[in-house]
């Protein structure tokens, strides 16, 4: 009897595929799911659909094809990722770029870094059920957008960088439009808190999951808001500053409970310190050139050179290899997405599939940038 | 002046009773009601579409959809003419009766609770002496379309989504007959038509009843939004986690029925709400009693499209909630504030304290 009771009650674990198209995925992220009814037991993420051998094809390229290669890595802080390129090979080549070069620079970095956490905010919310955050987070994100169309002709993938500053100066109304975009965010962006921030179920859905702990982010290395969430400091624009960062003064968001919650709380809090950074640079953008001008064939020393920098994810590092030719001999990408998904299995064993998503939006991915 | 509505039934009656014999013309005339109900309440769901998307746009600082016809109202029209054309696929390895068999489950029990309601004093199909427990009873028939409907789809999110809609259901179930009951202690009547009548004169059930029947609206809001699947509580097709959640396999008019279901069923608990708190056709201060032409439906309509604007606010304003969360704030809050709440009415109604 005892038999037949258990076997009519036996559960079974099954494998449900999230993804490659799921909207949660937010890409082309396949995670193979072992779940036990709504708990989930193990987490595979199985990657290649979007793999397009950047790191190969940099190879074939010049140095200056490189920087457009980038800009599909991590196509929301596509600006910073050119930089990061621009100044291994400013590095390599011992090319000081003018004070104008680093701080516009440093201006276009952080609009960047605010229109990717603005868009990180309204998927967040959307993969919470809160669907009218993506819309007001895409109503400022558009200004943002302009700002970049006007100096450089481009919305997403910019491409403004170059070996040696930039493709050309910045647009006569770059400097107004962004103050009045600050002047606008700071009104909207505590319309962001009354929307999501303080309503209790999304504290609920928030608070206490997929808690990282301090030690695991480290060994994980994990990085950006991230870490951050978790109280691990490592922030590159605070202790490693290149461009401008080593001439403003910003906080760095560190929050210590290390679940969803705080890493929400961090991007919050980097969109204002974002707002000030821009605000110290805005008004006395230095003169100078906006370009020095390289050799058209740029040839590295050999030898090899390592940048990072602070994407709106976490820490890119650029490393490349020159054999003294016109093409790097290798290059590698320490992509900020790739280091935080390793983390993923770890904290999602035994939450719901609930919670797997609002931890995935927490950690906000970009499926190119984990997917070279 | 005679009511024009009623003439116009009446005439009808009148006239099939004299061309059949009587057997004969009662069936007919039933099934011009049902022709009738059912062109009612599929057009009053496409537009409840409609509405939702202008709601949902309003909230989101979009414009909402404004191309087809005017204002866009001929757009759910067209969607529904489309989803009708459209080929009716299915996966593979389904249980075929079963999964055609679901969206039926889903759309009749929601158009057959929809026959109780009193629209207007002569608006109303069965006017029959146990209406609420017929209302609840219906109402939890629906739930077995969806758990049929995920489960024979052969679907792993479809069944996540079916499974959560079972639990889910069977215990918001629960809240919203409680609720029902406080306010049917305070009528003493469980039928609809005349649990209007006893706010003709004693005012609106909600002031009539005091604190105990606001308490009853608000669990009866949240268990109801709960029992349509909607938003903060549509765990059952949460787009993020599931897809489509228990309908991701049903195409064409299947999933049509489905999603005029949902609509409907928003419809059936803002109709509840209305008749068991706001009076029903009542005209708030019986401005209009006096005025025998007047369609009192129009009062219904309004009360009711408040209450469904509170609802699609809801839906665009909160996150969605997690599983154990929904069960946790039905089984350990609703549920006994629902308890204690009937106490404190029961002690009202003893004590003569209702206004």
């Amino acid at each position: 009897m005892e038999q037949i009771v258990n076997n009519s009650f036996k559960t079974q674990e099954y494998f449900v595929n999230m993804g490659p198209q799921h909207p949660a995925a937010h890409g082309v992220l396949r995670l193979l799911l072992t779940i036990d009814g709504e708990i989930i037991k193990n987490v595979d993420p199985d990657l290649g659909y979007i793999h397009r051998s950047i790191e190969k094809m940099c190879e074939r390229d010049s140095y200056q094809q490189v920087v457009h290669l980038t800009d599909r890595m991590d196509y929301l802080s596509s600006h910073i990722n050119n930089e990061a390129v621009c100044l291994t090979v400013e590095n390599a080549l011992e090319l000081e770029v003018s004070d104008r070069v680093k701080v516009i620079r440093t201006i276009i970095s952080e609009l960047t870094r605010l229109a990717s956490h603005q868009l990180w905010w309204g998927v967040m919310g959307m993969d919470v059920g809160a669907l009218t955050t993506y819309f007001y987070a895409f109503r400022d994100r558009e200004l943002i957008n302009d700002i970049f169309e006007e100096t450089c002709g481009a919305r997403l993938t910019m491409n403004y960088n170059i070996p040696g500053g930039l493709m050309f100066d910045i647009h006569p109304n770059f400097v107004k439009r962004t103050k009045e975009f600050i002047a606008h965010f700071k009104t909207k962006l505590p319309e962001y808190d009354r929307l999501l921030t303080g309503n209790i179920i999304f504290q609920k859905r928030t608070k206490g999951v997929g808690v990282l702990t301090k030690e695991d982010a480290i060994s994980f290395g994990v990085s950006g808001p991230v870490a951050r969430g978790s109280g691990f400091a490592n922030d590159v624009r605070k202790y490693h500053p290149y461009s401008a960062y080593d001439r403003v003064d910003f906080n760095e968001a560190l929050f210590t409970e290390g679940d969803s919650f705080a890493r929400y709380r961090v991007r919050i809090m980097e969109m204002w310190e974002s707002m000030s950074i821009i605000e110290q640079l805005i008004d006395n953008i230095p003169d100078g050139d906006y370009n020095t001008p390289t050799k058209a064939v740029i040839k590295l020393p050999k030898g090899e050179f390592y940048q990072r920098v602070e994407t709106a994810r976490g820490e890119l590092g650029v490393y490349i290899n020159s054999t003294g030719t016109k093409n790097p001999y290798r290059v590698k990408f320490r992509s900020p997405g790739f280091s935080n998904l390793s983390v993923l299995n770890h904290i999602a064993k035994g939450a719901k599939i609930a919670d797997l998503v609002a931890t995935m939006a927490s950690f906000d991915f970009v499926i190119p940038d984990i997917d070279r | 002046m005679m009511n024009i509505p009623l003439n116009i039934t009446k005439t009808i009656h009148d006239w099939l009773f004299s061309i059949m014999p009587e057997g004969v013309a009662s069936i007919t005339e039933m099934v011009i009601i049902a022709i009738v109900y059912l062109a009612l309440f599929a057009v009053a769901g496409l537009y409840l579409v409609l509405l939702e998307r202008k709601v949902a746009a309003w909230f989101q600082l979009r414009l909402g959809p404004n191309r087809v016809g005017p204002f866009g109202l001929f757009q759910t029209m067209a969607d529904a003419l489309k989803l009708v054309s459209k080929e009716l696929t299915s996966t593979d390895r389904i249980d075929k009766f079963l999964y055609n068999l679901a969206p039926y489950f889903v759309i009749v029990t929601a158009l057959v609770a929809l026959s109780v309601f009193p629209f207007s004093k002569q608006f109303q199909a069965f006017d029959i002496n146990i209406g609420v427990f017929f209302l609840i009873s219906i109402s939890s028939i629906g739930v077995i379309g969806i758990l049929l409907g995920g489960w024979s789809s052969n679907n792993k999110y479809a069944l996540i989504g079916a499974m959560r809609s079972g639990l889910q259901t069977i215990s918001y179930e629960l809240s919203v007959g409680l609720s029902i009951l406080t306010m049917v202690l305070l009528t003493g009547s469980l039928q609809l038509s005349e649990i209007i009548e006893v706010q003709r004169t004693g005012g609106w059930l909600i002031l009539q009843g005091h604190i105990p029947a606001v308490i009853a609206f608000m669990i009866f809001m949240i268990a109801g939004t709960a029992e349509t699947n909607r938003a903060p509580f549509d765990l059952v097709e949460a787009e993020s986690e599931l897809g489509a959640g228990f309908h991701t396999e049903y195409s064409g008019m299947k999933f049509a029925y489905f999603f005029l279901a949902e609509f409907i069923n928003m419809f059936i608990i803002a109709s509840i709400a209305v008749v068991l708190f706001f009076g029903g056709w009542l005209s708030p201060f019986g401005i209009t009693e006096g005025i025998t032409w007047f369609p009192e439906v129009i009062w219904f309509m309004i009360k009711v499209l408040m209450i469904i604007i509170l609802m699609m606010w809801f839906r665009w304003t909160f996150p969605r909630l997690r599983v154990d969360q929904l069960l946790t704030l039905e089984w350990k809050y609703l549920l006994p504030i629902n308890l204690v709440n009937i106490v404190v009415m029961a002690i009202i109604i003893w004590l003569n304290w209702t206004i």
